[in-house]
């Protein structure tokens, strides 16, 4: 089930955003949500690399000072991450360099499996510039209760997002930006953050639900994800293919191909970027276009090259195996041990019953 | 001693009939009795959808927020409901069915409503972006 769950994980960082303080920081990925619960739409752009069972997510947080509050997002993972640094200075522009004329803003979403109750735990605490990074585990609750406690600011349908998201994954990554390191390592505004999370998984994933968090049903998510792959991904749901309208809808496979050499080359050359494989690798590029009512499933990546996505990584089905509830000993889990009790209880009257009539 | 028989009963069903005269009298002047609404918050939205309450009616409300967000809860004709829509109160709790539900928490309040409602009443939560959720509900008199 683990391992169904995990497959289902990639690359997904859940964007909840949060409002604290008093200094803004954008997201990279996804919504922003200023305090008045207004959402400022931004496109954002994901990178999901996988490679040898490790997912390399890229995404950047963006630094504006005009807004009047900070801002933090808790961003989906996968799995838990082994490192969290900080990416390559131009990577994301270089990837969309290569498809677009470039567009500002990116999104993340990560995603992994079951969470349980209790406090969340803190598993790994670290610093990207002025970002403060923590990468918690926990399930609905426990995050969203650790993300009340240090002062993010939740939108009204955070409960439910966080609730999709660790139903597969209790594995949250909650980034804070602190405004006084900003200023005096002069970051000023506009200027990004790129955050490069390293992720064991089974295969790549990108939550796309986070996107629409703290957005009118009404309002359209824009995103770029580009996916790095050995080999040509399944994806699910499949991608449309674009009919060359720049208002289409949906989940749209703008590019799938194998990488050019001058992109992979460049790629190699950014700061930080020595993971990139020295070899050729797949290029898939999605535009994300979509209400946000009807965006409610995340992308499965399948590249293993059998071609089977995880319909519970796309969010279209639940762990086989419902998580533990926040609190709580599940129903099945009890179920299981009353069967087994009973069954062990069954087998030894029999002994008993047969050794009594023996022994008469 | 027949008469006497006969005003001894008529006493007797005079001082009954009193006795119910008051009795209703009675019963017209007391309140109908309290009435307890449980409410839960789930995903950020009530599990009751609308409120009937009678002309006078106390209704107890014990809030149960099982998000971990906090919440609110506040009873209202539409000119209070738009006040608090545009307010910055940041809690409630002073005023009868006016609470806020923290995360997690159950809290009650008992409201008593007039003896006519005008439309627009309704129970809904205005903390930000909550109320275009779907946090409300109207509240209606049964006539």
């Amino acid at each position: 089930m683990r391992r169904h769950i995990a497959r289902a994980a990639a690359t997904a960082a859940i964007a909840a955003a949060l409002v604290f303080g008093s200094a803004i920081s954008a997201l990279a990925c996804g919504g922003l949500v200023a305090p008045n619960g207004t959402i400022t739409l931004t496109r954002t752009t994901t990178l999901a690399a996988y490679h040898n069972g490790i997912e390399h997510y890229l995404t950047s947080f963006d630094f504006s000072g005009k807004v009047g509050g900070s801002l933090g997002s808790i961003t989906p993972l996968p799995g838990v991450p082994t490192k969290v640094i900080k990416g390559g200075d131009w990577t994301l522009q270089r990837l969309e360099l290569e498809v677009n004329p470039p567009t500002l803003e990116r999104t993340d979403f990560a995603a992994e499996a079951v969470p349980a109750a209790a406090p969340a735990q803190v598993l790994l605490r670290t610093q990207v510039d002025a970002l403060n990074i923590t990468v918690l585990k926990g399930g609905a609750t426990a995050v969203g209760d650790w993300a009340r406690e240090h002062g993010f600011f939740l939108p009204p349908d955070a409960p439910a997002v966080l609730d999709f998201y660790a139903q597969r994954s209790p594995i949250f990554m909650a980034t804070k930006f602190n405004q006084k390191r900003a200023d005096a390592q002069g970051i000023t505004d506009g200027q990004s953050i790129p955050v490069h999370v390293v992720i064991p998984t089974p295969n790549p994933w990108v939550p796309l639900r986070i996107l629409t968090l703290g957005q009118q049903p009404q309002s359209v998510v824009q995103a770029d994800v580009f996916l790095l792959t050995d080999r040509d991904p399944a994806m699910l749901p499949q991608a449309i293919a674009p009919n060359g309208h720049s208002d289409q809808q949906g989940t749209i496979l703008e590019k799938s191909g194998w990488a050019s050499n001058s992109l992979m080359s460049d790629l190699r050359s950014d700061q930080r970027s020595k993971w990139i494989p020295d070899q050729p690798m797949w290029l898939s590029y999605l535009k994300i276009n979509e209400p946000a009512a009807d965006l409610t499933n995340d992308l499965a990546i399948d590249a293993s090259g059998y071609g089977h996505p995880d319909p519970v990584a796309a969010g279209f089905a639940f762990p086989a195996i419902p998580p533990v509830p926040d609190g709580a000993v599940g129903a099945r889990t009890i179920m299981w041990l009353g069967m087994g009790v009973a069954i062990v209880a069954l087998f030894a009257r029999r002994r008993i019953s047969a050794w009594a009539v023996r022994t008469r | 001693m027949r008469l006497k028989r006969r005003g001894t009963a008529a006493a007797a069903l005079l001082a009954v009939a009193a006795a119910v005269v008051v009795l209703s009298l009675t019963a017209a002047a007391s309140p109908p009795p309290e009435r307890t609404v449980y409410v839960t918050i789930h995903f950020s939205h009530f599990d009751l959808a609308s409120l009937q309450v009678s002309p006078g009616e106390t209704v107890r409300f014990v809030v149960t927020n099982t998000d971990p967000i906090d919440h609110e809860f506040l009873v209202g004709d539409a000119q209070m409901q738009q006040i608090h829509e545009l307010g910055t109160e940041a809690s409630h709790g002073a005023r009868p069915g006016e609470i806020s539900v923290p995360a997690g928490a159950t809290v009650s309040t008992t409201f008593t409503f007039p003896d006519q409602l005008a439309p627009g009443w309704e129970f809904a939560c205005h903390l930000p972006g909550h109320y275009a959720y779907g946090m409300h509900g109207p509240i209606t008199m049964t006539t």
